[in-house]
């Protein structure tokens, strides 16, 4: 981002060091695109060079200083002039003089923490980007580049299913069962609906996944909520006595970790939504809020050595507050995350009758 | 080799159906019917009246089945009493008419056939929408407006619970987190 005055006399171009091994994450745009960031965990090194390639190489660049930092903030849509910085860090490149010739700058943030995921959403966003500044007397040069940062949990140690009986006195009662109250991203919700009373005349009956954005705090609370995804579970009439099934795979949408009270200025949590609709359109529905967390990928001999430590670090990053701390990696490199081959199996017997 | 661990989406454990709910009647059968349109009276003081015909297996209804007669204003009636005491929106009534009232009409007025038969239609969508609302069971006027031989203006307007004698199987606790309230 350079400001138009006497037109650009110098490329800035920000660089970094691992950009052929590391891996890029797709990450929404405000306006809606899906752009490819390079993806970075809490904890990672941030190094690479500041590249200034002069245009015309006999003019001298004269500067009052050459900067590159990095920096976290969040940025509430109806607030736009205040960037609230979680994260700010400056390494001074050159002192002010001049650039004869085109140069390289190198720099490193070492061990950065980043607290929070990137997160574009409808009122708020949250980014992670490295900033080179050329200052100058009339106007700076300026080059920004965005990365994206995604925050890892590990499987909970607490995950109880979710089971309760609603209804309307006489007319319906249903028992709701979710295997599970905390998903990962590429999860799926198991569960299944019991009628115990039908005296109404159900059409159909459908599970929906509602996100709730809330920005601002105290009197200003501002929700919007988007519904993510329906899903219809059900065509028809029921009795009593019939049990329906759900099976709802995550991975096909668009969802976010559940985000709590995010710096103290925005959160965004999940919920499902189970909706009944009678044959006069009547709507009966039960919401309940599901945590959503990030699952790290198994660590691959491929994966750099920091991000296979960063992918395992997650004192206080998580949102659960459930997850352990792990040890030190063990020789072979390979230490997984709690994924055991039968663990799953064994959550998944594990319901309350 | 990377080695993803599969989630189970085996289903849930449910308890087999007892084969009498299953094949047996369900227990959400409600019709009403609206149907032989009577005009009654003579000159400028003439009106109809339709037969309302319920059929149930609902408990909240005492009768399991009733037949009463009723006219267009009674409908009206039930139409502010449930917009007055009930949290329903009330879905709306047959157009009244006026214009057909006024003198100097080449046809029947509210009298005409293809006029009452659309009326008639009206009430009976009007009636089945009211009669299957949760909420709109509760209500005495309702149970009057179908159940009793004559509306008694000068009613008191209550709730209506069902028998006491009535037990939900498989329900043991007495309250239950209700469902958010339907709309509409």
């Amino acid at each position: 981002m350079s400001f138009f005055g006497f037109g650009q006399s110098v490329d800035v171009d920000i660089l970094l060091n691992d950009a052929d091994s590391r891996r890029r994450a797709e990450h929404k745009t405000e306006d809606g695109k899906k752009d490819k960031y390079f993806l970075f965990y809490d904890g990672e090194t941030v190094s690479g060079k500041v590249s200034l390639a002069l245009k015309n190489p006999n003019k001298r660049l004269e500067h009052q200083g050459i900067k590159v930092e990095f920096i976290g903030q969040i940025e509430l849509y109806y607030d736009r002039g205040n960037h609230h910085e979680f994260v700010s860090l400056v390494k001074d490149l050159a002192r002010p003089g001049e650039v004869t010739q085109s140069q390289a700058f190198d720099f490193e943030f070492t061990h950065v923490e980043k607290p929070y995921e990137s997160y574009t959403g409808q009122n708020v966003k949250l980014r992670y980007f490295l900033r080179a500044t050329i200052s100058r007397r009339l106007n700076d040069v300026v080059k920004e580049m965005d990365i994206v940062v995604h925050t890892l949990s590990t499987y909970p140690e607490l995950n109880s299913s979710i089971k309760m009986e609603v209804g309307i006195e006489d007319c319906l009662h249903i028992e709701f069962e979710y295997n599970k109250s905390k998903y990962h991203l590429k999860d799926v919700i198991v569960g299944k609906i019991y009628f115990l009373l039908v005296r109404i005349k159900i059409k159909h009956m459908e599970i929906d996944i509602i996100k709730r954005e809330t920005t601002g705090t105290g009197p200003n609370v501002y929700h919007e909520n988007d519904t993510i995804a329906k899903y219809e579970i059900m065509d028809g009439a029921p009795v009593r006595g019939e049990s329906i099934p759900i099976r709802l795979f995550l991975a096909g949408y668009e969802l976010t970790p559940t985000m709590r009270d995010i710096n103290k200025k925005f959160s965004v949590r999940y919920y499902l939504n189970l909706v009944l609709i009678d044959d006069e359109e009547r709507r009966y529905f039960k919401q309940q809020e599901v945590v959503l967390w990030r699952k790290g990928d198994i660590v691959r001999k491929s994966m750099s050595h920091q991000a296979a430590i960063a992918s395992q670090r997650f004192e206080g990053t998580t949102p659960l507050g459930e997850a352990r701390t792990p040890g030190p990696l063990s020789d072979s490199g390979n230490r997984q995350l709690r994924i055991k081959s039968n663990s799953s199996a064994e959550k998944g017997t594990k319901r309350k009758n | 080799m990377s080695d993803t661990a599969v989630a189970d989406t085996r289903r849930l454990n449910s308890k087999p159906q007892d084969l009498t709910d299953a094949y047996g009647p369900p227990s959400n059968f409600l019709e009403i019917d609206i149907f032989n349109p009577q005009t009654v009276g003579v000159g400028r003081a003439r009106f109809t009246t339709y037969e309302v015909r319920m059929r149930t297996n609902l408990p909240i209804f005492k009768l399991k089945e009733s037949c009463v007669r009723r006219r267009y204003s009674d409908f009206e009636w039930l139409k502010n009493e449930l917009e007055r005491d009930s949290k329903i929106v009330v879905p709306p009534l047959p157009g009244k008419a006026l214009k057909r009232q006024l003198p100097f009409r080449g046809d029947e007025g509210i009298f005409e056939e293809s006029f009452i038969e659309e009326r008639r239609q009206g009430l009976e969508q009007f009636i089945n929408k009211i009669a299957g609302h949760p909420l709109a069971q509760n209500e005495r006027c309702l149970h009057m407006f179908l159940q009793e031989e004559a509306i008694d203006r000068n009613y008191v307007p209550g709730k209506v619970h069902a028998l006491a004698s009535h037990c939900v199987s498989g329900c043991a606790a007495a309250k239950l987190p209700v469902v958010s309230l339907p709309s509409t």
